[in-house]
């Protein structure tokens, strides 16, 4: 059996959708949080898999893929520290309830 | 000859000005007052050494082989340079004219100079509030006036002519919590601003088609030959532009007419000239040493030596110099009326001063070189330098006598005789030198006048021998309603009034002196337009001197049966006469005219709906503006709901949608 392309798009695709359903349905932020990481991640494979497959004598996907890990982490760091502050102040993080900034 | 000395003319009055403007407050009132006088005094005597050089010292720089008088130019700098062929240069230009100014600037100046010291203070030796600023002010009027008259060329003339209208200005507004002072600096300096636009389309047209500034360059008659010495050719050359029959005509005058008209125009703002003379009664609200200053002696008559100092080009074309004889005729008469109705003592003075100025102008205006040599040019700047004198001790015997009365109004003052004698003998010697009794100055310098008018016709000698009468009868008018009339009151609780201090007396008596001999000066000798020397003396015309002082005298004795003792006779006159008197007492109404012409028309017809125009239209449109985003941003700030989620699915269905489209259209 020979592993096409599609094998690996296919997977991430539904990876994405999930983030983005996750992201649209869920309310809780840390929630919220993990489904921004699965739509970063379902891009962070395509761009392995079309470099491998499209221009394997390259390297510039893979390359890519690791920075965009290494700011993926530090920006969850970031998301995960205003959450608690967010927690500490307003006793609640679920974005529903946290509209005073709106207008 | 040296620059130090006039380079020095220039910076000690400059000097004094920053110096008692930027200290004056941190000195005592008497040193700031010892200190101002002494510097006008050192520049006093350097301008006295100047003109003895130029005058009397006959270096082949001043003087050629043949005894004519050369234009010198002392030094020359570039100051602005903006390229090759236009330089505006700042110098020092001696020629007879200038180095005759230098003199009565600095002796005029310098009287004032130390008559302030007296005047400025009240009757118990408190000087007044600002002391010092006037000082300073003088000083700076001082050096803007030495610096006009020895421009060496147009534009530094201009430089300094807004110099001077602004230290008027200043010096006007000196009283500035006094509204009707304020208002008086205001209208002189619009007035005297508007008048200047002329002048400066004047300067632009005449160096647009002459290519140069410099005076020497456009007038030159006689030029030294050394360093700076100009090319005698350019002057050649400038009557060669002119004589070209390319050169366009507008509105049936030639571009030459109109540049020297409207060059003219700017005289007639600085010298009060009929229709821009209103500014000049007002400006009497200034304190009085100023007004002899500024006002009677050297910045009014700037005008009349802005002509003299471009005579020649003025003779190239000659339409001007009939406008500037018109223009002089009708102002010394409309002046010399309403100088006979006045009762304000400044005010009759003012009037006269115009009325003297348009002497000069007249003279000017009819000065030909066929006719003795251009006699009236000489005679024009002979009466300057008498008027400055005599005037000048007019009105500083005016100052002396309000400072004494406390009043302008010559109805408060009568029978002063008695207690300020000095005043009165000096005053007498003003109103006769002024009125052309032999021997005093005026005599001969309005005889020169008449004589040159005689020259150009008989219209305006007849015209400008009634004026002369008229003169002398207002003047004495003026001097019998105060010195005689009746006994003097003194009003409850006032002093009596005397003589003042010594630092208003001295200069009283040395312009009285001045006054009384400065008509033996050889003054043709010294000044004539293309310094060539001229005995006028040779050409005294017996006949126009003895009708000239018949009229005086008569006049006089009409004035002196009027008002010498109290009597109904001027009450009568008056009724007989009402219409002119009312008209003349209201100086024919120009103010009024003015008013209609600023307010109604202009203010009303103009100014208002521009007015309305940007606050409704200009403004309105921005408002709009603002109005409409405004409304627009609180219509769509529902959108901002604050729910990341909905964000999200607005986006998610964008972004599916335009994929959409996207798709069709590559489909």
């Amino acid at each position: 059996m020979d592993i096409t392309i599609l094998y690996y798009l296919v997977p991430s695709l539904i990876m994405f959708c999930c983030g983005v359903y996750g992201f649209i349905t869920r309310r809780n932020m840390i929630a919220m949080l993990i489904s921004l990481e699965l739509m970063l991640n379902a891009v962070d494979i395509n761009f392995v898999v079309f470099n491998r497959f499209l221009y394997p004598e390259n390297m510039e996907g893979m390359f890519f893929t690791l920075f965009a890990i290494a700011i993926a982490a530090a920006e969850t760091a970031l998301a995960i520290a205003i959450i608690i502050n967010v927690f500490r102040s307003a006793k609640n993080i679920s974005v529903s309830d946290l509209s005073k900034m709106k207008h | 000859m040296e620059a130090t000395i006039p380079v020095l003319i220039l910076a000690i009055p400059l000097f004094m000005f920053l110096f008692l403007g930027l200290l004056g407050k941190f000195m005592s009132h008497k040193m700031a007052g010892i200190l101002g006088t002494a510097g006008m005094g050192v520049t006093l005597l350097l301008a006295y050494f100047t003109a003895y050089v130029y005058f009397f010292s006959g270096t082949p720089e001043f003087v050629d082989a043949a005894g004519n008088r050369l234009q010198f130019v002392v030094f020359n700098v570039d100051w602005l340079q903006f390229y090759e062929n236009l330089v505006i240069r700042l110098g020092f230009l001696l020629d007879p004219i200038s180095a005759m100014m230098l003199v009565v600037i600095t002796t005029i100046s310098f009287m004032v100079h130390l008559y302030s010291n007296g005047y400025m203070r009240d009757h118990h030796g408190v000087y007044e509030h600002g002391f010092q600023r006037i000082y300073a002010f003088l000083a700076l009027f001082s050096f803007s006036m030495l610096g006009l008259v020895v421009a060496t060329n147009i534009f530094q003339m201009y430089i300094f002519w807004e110099l001077v209208g602004a230290s008027s200005y200043l010096l006007i507004g000196f009283y500035y919590v006094k509204p009707s002072a304020v208002s008086a600096s205001k209208k002189a300096f619009i007035v005297t601003r508007f008048a200047d636009l002329g002048f400066l389309i004047g300067i632009l047209i005449l160096s647009y088609y002459t290519g140069t500034f410099s005076f020497t360059d456009l007038t030159s008659v006689n030029v030294a030959t050394d360093t700076f010495a100009v090319n005698l050719g350019t002057a050649d050359h400038i009557k060669n532009i002119f004589a070209n029959s390319a050169v366009p005509v507008f509105m049936g005058g030639s571009v030459l007419t109109w540049a020297l008209v409207l060059i003219f125009m700017g005289g007639m703002g600085k010298s009060a000239m009929l229709p821009l003379h209103i500014w000049l009664p007002d400006a009497m609200e200034g304190p009085t040493p100023v007004s002899a200053l500024i006002h009677a002696a050297t910045m009014v008559v700037a005008g009349v030596y802005l002509v003299a100092r471009l005579f020649p080009l003025y003779l190239m074309e000659t339409t001007a110099l009939e406008i500037i004889t018109v223009v002089g005729a009708v102002t010394a008469l409309y002046a010399a009326m309403v100088a006979c109705t006045q009762l304000d003592i400044k005010r009759v003075l003012a009037f006269s001063t115009i009325s003297q100025i348009a002497f000069m102008m007249v003279s000017l205006g009819v000065a030909r070189p066929e006719f003795h040599e251009g006699l009236g040019y000489m005679a024009s700047m002979f009466h300057l330098f008498t008027h400055a004198m005599f005037k000048a001790l007019l009105f500083l015997c005016a100052g002396a006598i309000i400072h004494a009365v406390g009043s302008n109004d010559y109805t408060s003052m009568h029978g002063l005789r008695k207690h300020m004698p000095v005043t009165h003998i000096t005053f007498l010697i003003g109103c006769l030198a002024i009125a052309g009794i032999i021997p005093f100055s005026g005599f001969f310098s309005k005889d020169e006048i008449l004589s040159s008018c005689l020259g150009h016709g008989w219209v305006p000698y007849v015209w400008m021998s009634f004026v002369a009468g008229l003169t002398a009868f207002y003047m004495f008018r003026l001097y019998f309603l105060i010195f005689w009339w009746k006994e003097h009151k003194v009003p409850q609780g006032h002093h009596q009034p005397h003589d003042q201090a010594w630092p208003m007396t001295v200069p009283l008596v040395i312009l009285a002196a001045i006054t009384c001999v400065a008509g033996f000066i050889p003054f043709g000798k010294l000044v004539s337009w293309d310094g060539v020397s001229y005995d006028f003396m040779a050409h005294f015309d017996w006949s126009v001197a003895s009708v000239s002082l018949l009229v005086a005298v008569v006049a006089i004795l009409i004035a002196m049966k009027m008002y010498m003792k109290e009597n109904p006779l001027p009450e009568k006159m008056r009724n007989a006469l009402p219409a002119l008197w009312t008209w003349c007492y209201h100086r024919f109404y120009w103010d009024e005219l003015y008013m209609f012409i600023t307010h109604k028309i202009i203010f009303n017809g103009i100014c208002r709906p521009i007015a309305w125009f940007d606050r409704h239209i200009i403004d309105g449109t921005m408002d709009g503006f603002a109005y409409v985003t405004n409304k627009a941003s609180y219509a769509i700030r529902g959108l901002q709901s604050g729910k990341i989620q909905m964000y999200v699915w607005v986006y998610l269905i964008g972004v599916l949608l335009l994929g959409l489209v996207t798709a069709i259209c590559l489909l």
